[in-house]
């Protein structure tokens, strides 16, 4: 059994960032203190680990602070070598895995945002489209990267399963919020059979909050947008 | 000097700031590669076969496999080349992870708000780019004592990880200034910026890949009026609408 580490999370039960590095550390085996944050009150600690971005995760190790998510799971990656490894070993593998977990956050998931940012039809159509082609792409890399094995990381969750997996209760979120599905068993089969797997995995299953929390979280997201909006018209 | 059997193909654009990152990492390294300059309003068949979800410049093409993102080259160049010159990243960990976020920061905030600049219509959207500019580039400044520790660069007293991703936008800071009429590492309010702008310009692997200002400048001009011009258009179109 490992050592208890000196090793604080700064996070959030719903926010997908914070999730994937709560399965990250489940996949090695690490304990840490999970330290749920208010976003709407920020705790002190968070200023001062995080204070050029105050946003969650952070992760706090030895008393020195790691922020953004994916950098958080290459250190983690990095400090705890032991299997499973998070990223593949060869570096063309790395360089692909690191490729679609960056597409995840700077596609998927902004697009994802923006159906619940979206003030009219127009826009919230939009973004779905967005969206669900970035899952069609998601489901390419899928076919062509796992070769028949459970995960994007192969046998075991990795870099790229972290990364979209964290999101699945979001997606869920707003097929119940908005009516389209974006993991589906007719246009994304393989992504389907791989959400399951994902959300039965050991490391994962208990970091998975029911999405009608993210439905609840969204939903006050949406109003603290429309309040600001309205207050800058 | 390339290693025996090593073929690399860097597709580019000398405008961009993310090709000229992989540029100076190759340059750092000492890695021969082929030069590609892509037209992007006229993208070849090698650049949308290799890069087929972004169709983006750069693309590093290394013995016929493409990598993409400019960060993601940079980090596979330490990976696949161990033995051309020290990495860009540090080895430990810790200090690998204050790099990639720094690295992230300059992306995420820096560029964008350039790209606010760029887009500026208004004198009120000018301001705002210009504010948040700066206040980047004060961050960064910050940056640059806590990871350089009286040293010349963010990685020390050699080129580390954070000096090629913000070395890619070396050029576009003298450009942009001058588009602009910005002084966005200011000596006075940025001096370790300012410094650190100066160095890494004088860097014999740098001179060797870094564009012409002249030629950037020119195209920022060109930036600003087509900017200027769509927002005339778009004036003109809801005046009449209205």
């Amino acid at each position: 059994m490992a050592a208890k580490e000196d090793l604080q999370l700064l996070g959030l039960a719903v926010s997908p960032f914070a999730i994937r590095v709560r399965i990250a550390l489940n996949l090695k085996g690490v304990s840490y203190e999970n330290l749920e944050q208010n976003l709407m009150d920020k705790s002190e600690l968070l200023l001062k680990s995080n204070p050029v971005h105050k946003k969650v995760p952070v992760l706090i190790h030895g008393g020195k602070p790691i922020c953004e998510s994916l950098v958080i799971l290459q250190y983690v990656d990095e400090v705890w070598t032991a299997a499973p490894s998070i990223l593949p070993a060869e570096p063309y593998n790395r360089a692909v895995a690191r490729f679609w977990a960056g597409f995840v956050d700077d596609k998927l998931f902004p697009s994802m945002v923006g159906i619940l940012k979206a003030t009219t039809e127009e826009e919230r159509a939009a973004k779905v489209s967005e969206t669900l082609a970035a899952m069609g792409k998601l489901e390419e890399a899928f076919a062509e990267r796992a070769s028949g094995k459970p995960f994007f990381g192969g046998d075991s969750i990795g870099y790229v399963d972290l990364a979209l997996g964290s999101t699945l209760i979001w997606l869920e979120a707003v097929r119940r919020m908005f009516g389209v599905a974006f993991i589906d068993a007719g246009e994304t089969p393989l992504l389907a059979a791989w959400a399951e797997r994902f959300r039965e995995a050991e490391a994962a299953n208990g970091e998975l909050p029911d999405a009608d929390i993210a439905v609840e979280f969204g939903r006050t997201l949406q109003a603290r947008w429309a309040a600001a909006s309205a207050a800058a018209n | 000097m390339a290693v025996g059997g090593d073929e690399l193909k860097l597709l580019g654009m000398f405008s961009s700031p993310f090709a000229l990152r992989v540029k100076l990492a190759l340059s750092f390294k000492g890695l021969s590669f082929q030069y590609v300059e892509e037209d992007l309003r006229n993208k070849s068949e090698l650049l949308v076969v290799s890069n087929p979800v972004h169709r983006k410049v750069p693309v590093l093409i290394h013995n016929g496999l493409p990598v993409c993102e400019s960060m993601v080259i940079v980090q596979y160049l330490d990976e696949a080349f161990p033995g051309a010159g020290a990495p860009f990243l540090p080895s430990d960990p810790y200090d690998r992870a204050v790099a990639r976020f720094w690295a992230s920061y300059i992306d995420e905030k820096l560029f964008s708000a350039w790209v606010a600049l760029f887009a500026a219509k208004t004198e009120e959207e000018k301001a705002e780019g210009t504010k948040q500019t700066l206040a980047a580039a004060e961050t960064l400044e910050g940056a640059l004592r806590e990871c350089s520790k009286g040293n010349p660069f963010f990685g020390g007293d050699a080129v580390g990880y954070v000096d090629v991703a913000l070395g890619g936008f070396a050029a576009w800071v003298h450009a942009f200034d001058e588009v602009h009429g910005l002084r966005q590492f200011d000596a006075a309010r940025t001096p370790l910026l300012a410094a650190w702008l100066a160095r890494f310009g004088e860097l014999d692997s740098a001179k060797a890949v870094m564009p012409d200002v002249g030629r950037l400048v020119e195209r920022g001009k060109m930036m600003q009026a087509q900017a200027a011009a769509a927002a005339s258009t778009a004036a003109t179109a809801a005046a009449k609408t209205s």
